[in-house]
């Protein structure tokens, strides 16, 4: 498995190439460049992924943990800085998952930005920020992590702002940059605390990790150290870490940098704010799930409830949003709760076959996969449709399903499967993270049911929005929208993918055939796992999503729409209300200039400028006066000097005699 | 007129040596000094400067003659000092009488310009 | 005995002069003081037997020095602004300044012990002439021929170096 260490370097390099040769090369032979290597390392990824799934179990029926490189990057005497490559089942998952979505991407932004500015720097850009995500992925130690968590933080700024000439697009990076630096604070605060405790940043919490040859063994994590220590220590260090991952996946409250975050080009949105980047807090969370599960389960209710809250917020702020990217990405952020909410609910690391207290992981794990696969295609296809229209809000839009057949084709099956719709992934992937959360507590599960619908509702009202409803003919007939193959092509990919997920999980969920499922390849023990769907739990929840999709068609669907405007009339603060995100940035903006800038900075400020600069100042002004005083002595008359001369001479020989 | 006498004889018969020399030339060096002072025409200064060398001169001239008569170190070296000097007059008067040129005055308060 | 009636009279006139050279308000009289102080010393190089160095302080200084000096003077002799007075203070400064100086020399000339030798009479062996022109032309021990020709280096070159500073642009 040596050859996964190319997956890091190849577009590391084509970084490096792109981004200092790019202003010699054409826009063809860079997009060319940065293709072919994620072809290349997609191909290295999918080889990665089928050696390490069909090679045998270890003894306990779980997956060996590979660690093909780990180098001391730091040694800091017992505290070590590592740097390497670990494999196992969800970071090998999430290989397949960025390298896919990040090959689509660069195939699809060949139409998207051509002849766009800065073509070769935005293919720079994505290369590293595919080199980063990569990296974080592959961490074999929390620093690790830490270190491309903010290397992906980076490159997610550069690309949000890449139309830096635009200010909402650099506000919008800006903010970005600044809300997660914020949460990564308690990232990193959960990590100092962490190692201080535990002597380790390692990753070896309790998986038997059979070690490739010739590496060091990891130094034995010292949990028992930081139990002794205290008892709230770990969960103090976790919750702190799940601040930064809640930062980077965008949870209410620090999820307000990812509406506008899609100021950036639409590729960019779908590989790093819907599919890969922001799912890194969820990574995140199940990379120290052991510890979670194990040593800080009655902290657990914090990831849940923040979790539901922000998926009920994001998609009741989803249902009122015009701007279809805004659309999409308050859809993301309640998918990510989603998962992050399964996280939460579980309670122990089962063995068996029920898995009845951690299935939420295999289901965040599978909901992850299938969401970035749906959720980019839904990005990329908004990308198609602001590409023909020139325009992110749904009035220009309507009757489009004339112009973009495959996108519409493409965008319907997405939509589906967001909904939750039997033979499509995410109902799979849904059904068990509601299942799980039944499994907990039937409260959570019909909370998380009602959302769920809530996303029915919003996909198709957007749906229908775009490519129903009254055709905006003004605009149409001055440029006619069209599609081209390059940007459609990996729109076909991606429901293909998700389609075919979605036939082979359902049939296999619903035990038509024994086949492999997601759950035998990732599972909270490792084990093998064949996800079987609760009955109930998947017809209702089917239900419930056909229902949705039946109103938002009877409400949206028509050439006008009479009960759209009575719902608008009956509620009119409340769709403002929504419209305006609760009034989420206003509060922010109220916390920071008028309480933060107004009763913190402002003393402090007057601090710096009156205490700091006045000392500094009198130091200046002692220097000035002193100096002045005595630059008499260098006055230019020859007698002066000549008379301190003497009188110089003259205390000489004093002193002499 | 005895009395006369004797102091004649008591001043007189006080021989010259080298710290009369010494004395007298320390106190044509203070001055030269004092003149260097408070003089405020170059030229003036100037004149201060040669009663200084002068006093330096008669040292030079004494010590030879006094301490060490068998060599010839102190007359030789007056020799040059009065040679250098010499130029050295040629050179400040010519100094002083392009400041004049270009002054109209040879005041040495006004030479400050070289402070910075 | 006649040197030291001679030693006294030179001395007073030296130093009388002297104080009038640096005191007196007209720049003229100065160097005319100044022209008295140097035939004094002269006086004084004669009394040591030291006649040709008396001659060449006559010839040089009184001879050359001073009437260079009231060639400049006469050149300069127009002065545009007043002779700025010196304040009182300075003055006294300056003063107070040359006695402690002068008092310290005085001191230490004082308590040193010197050799007892006195001032004799001149004689003929007292540097003859000839034995200085060999000196000065010899390249021997005790010659001085290296420092003579740099000397003159010197003087030629203050003669071209004045010509050039003094002359109209």
């Amino acid at each position: 498995m040596e050859y996964t260490i190319l997956i890091l370097l190849l577009p590391f390099l084509s970084f490096l190439f792109l981004g200092l040769a790019g202003k010699w090369l054409s826009h063809r032979t860079s997009g060319l460049i940065g293709t072919t290597v994620l072809a290349a390392i997609t191909i290295l990824s999918y080889c990665t992924a089928y050696t390490y799934f069909t090679a045998d179990r270890c003894a306990d029926g779980s997956y060996a943990t590979l660690v093909p490189y780990n180098a001391t990057w730091l040694p800091l005497g017992h505290l070590n800085f590592d740097l390497g490559i670990l494999l196992d089942p969800i970071s090998v998952m999430m290989l397949i998952v960025i390298t896919t979505v990040s090959f689509m991407v660069h195939i699809y932004s060949f139409g998207y930005m051509k002849g766009e500015r800065g073509f070769q720097r935005y293919y720079a850009f994505l290369s590293l920020f595919t080199m980063s995500m990569l990296g974080l992925v592959v961490a074999t130690n929390i620093f690790q992590m830490y270190l491309f968590w903010e290397l992906v933080g980076v490159s997610s700024y550069l690309l949000i702002g890449f139309y830096y000439t635009l200010p909402a697009a650099v506000a919008a990076s800006k903010k970005a940059f600044i809300v997660t630096r914020f949460a990564d604070l308690g990232f990193l605060i959960g990590i100092l605390i962490f190692g201080y405790y535990t002597g380790s940043f390692s990753f070896d919490f309790v998986n038997n990790l059979q070690m490739a040859e010739g590496t060091t063994p990891f130094i034995p994590c010292g949990i028992d150290k930081a139990i002794a220590a205290g008892g709230f220590i770990l969960p103090t260090a976790l919750t702190l870490m799940f601040i930064g991952g809640a930062g980077k996946s965008a949870m209410f409250p620090l999820h307000i940098w990812l509406p506008d975050a899609m100021e950036g080009p639409t590729p960019v949105s779908a590989l790093i704010h819907a599919a890969t980047m922001v799912v890194a807090g969820v990574y995140q969370v199940a990379r120290l799930f052991p510890l979670w599960v194990t040593y800080a389960q009655d902290w657990m209710p914090i990831i849940i409830w923040v979790g539901v809250f922000t998926a009920f917020y994001a998609a009741s702020v989803a249902c009122a949003q015009s701007d279809i990217k805004r659309v999409l990405a308050f859809s993301t952020i309640s998918q990510i709760a989603f998962m992050m909410v399964a996280l939460g609910v579980c309670t122990e690391i089962t063995t068996g076959h029920e898995h009845a207290g951690s299935i939420g992981y295999m289901a965040s794990m599978f909901h992850l996969f299938t969401h970035a696969m749906f959720k980019a295609c839904l990005f990329l296809g908004a990308g198609c449709i602001i590409h023909a229209v020139h325009s992110n809000e749904m009035v220009a839009m309507g009757g489009l399903r004339k112009y973009l057949p495959i996108t519409h084709a493409t965008f319907l099956i997405s939509c589906l499967a967001i909904s939750g719709i039997p033979f499509f992934s995410g109902f799979s992937s849904k059904d068990e993270i509601i299942t799980a959360c039944m499994a907990y507590s039937p409260a959570v599960g019909y909370i998380m049911t009602a959302i769920a619908a809530m996303t029915a509702f919003y996909m198709f009202r957007l749906y229908y929005g775009i490519f129903w409803g009254t055709e905006n003919k003004e605009l149409h007939t001055e440029h006619t929208p069209h599609e081209e193959t390059i940007m459609t092509a990996p729109l076909v990919i991606l429901s293909i993918i998700t389609v075919g997920v979605g036939i082979y999980t359902t049939l296999a969920g619903f035990g038509l055939f024994e086949g492999y499922s997601f759950g035998s390849l990732i599972s909270a023990d490792g084990q093998d796992y064949r996800i079987h769907f609760d009955p109930s739990v998947a017809s209702l929840s089917t239900i419930i999503a056909i229902c949705s999709i039946a109103l938002a068609t009877y409400i949206f669907k028509g050439e006008t729409q009479p009960v759209a405007d009575r719902m608008y009339n009956a509620a009119p603060r409340l769709h403002r209300w929504a419209y305006k995100r609760f009034y989420m940035d206003e509060v922010y903006q109220f916390i920071t200039h008028r309480i933060i800038f107004a009763y913190v900075s402002r003393p402090i400020a007057w601090f710096d400028r009156h205490v700091i600069d006045g000392f500094f100042n009198f130091l200046a002004w002692g220097t000035h006066t002193l100096s002045n005083n005595i630059k008499g002595f260098q006055s230019g008359r020859v007698q002066q000097y000549a008379l301190v001369f003497l009188i110089g001479i003259l205390v000489l020989i004093l002193m002499i005699l | 007129m005895d009395r006369l006498n004797d102091i004649l004889n008591i001043v007189l018969g006080i021989h010259v040596d080298i710290s009369w020399f010494l004395i007298l030339s320390a106190l044509m060096m203070f001055i030269g000094i004092y003149g260097f002072l408070t003089r405020r025409n170059t030229l003036a200064i100037l004149i201060s400067v040669e009663l200084m060398l002068n006093a330096a001169d008669i040292n030079f001239a004494a010590f030879n003659r006094l301490l060490f008569p068998n060599g010839q170190e102190g007359y030789i070296f007056t020799l040059f000092s009065i040679a250098i000097s010499a130029a050295e007059t040629a050179i400040a008067i010519a100094v002083m009488i392009n400041i004049y040129r270009n002054l109209k005055n040879n005041f040495v308060g006004n030479l400050d310009k070289l402070k910075w | 005995m006649a040197q030291t009636i001679i030693f006294l009279i030179l001395a007073a006139i030296i130093l009388g002069c002297g104080i009038m050279a640096v005191t007196t308000k007209r720049i003229m009289r100065a160097a005319t003081y100044l022209m008295f102080v140097l035939f004094g010393t002269a006086g004084l190089y004669f009394l040591m037997g030291y006649t040709f160095l008396g001659s060449v302080q006559v010839m040089v200084y009184a001879g050359g020095v001073v009437v260079l000096y009231i060639f400049a003077l006469m050149l300069t002799g127009r002065q545009d602004k007043k002779n700025p007075t010196v304040s009182l203070a300075k003055k006294f400064a300056a003063l107070v300044a040359s006695l402690c100086g002068a008092g310290l020399f005085l001191f230490a000339i004082i308590t040193h012990q010197f050799a007892e030798n006195i001032l004799t009479p001149p004689s003929e062996q007292t540097t003859p002439v000839s034995l200085l022109g060999e000196q000065l032309l010899s390249s021997d021990k005790f010659g001085y021929l290296l420092p003579f020709e740099i000397v003159s280096i010197l003087l030629l070159a203050c003669i071209v170096g004045s010509l050039i500073i003094a002359r109209k642009h």
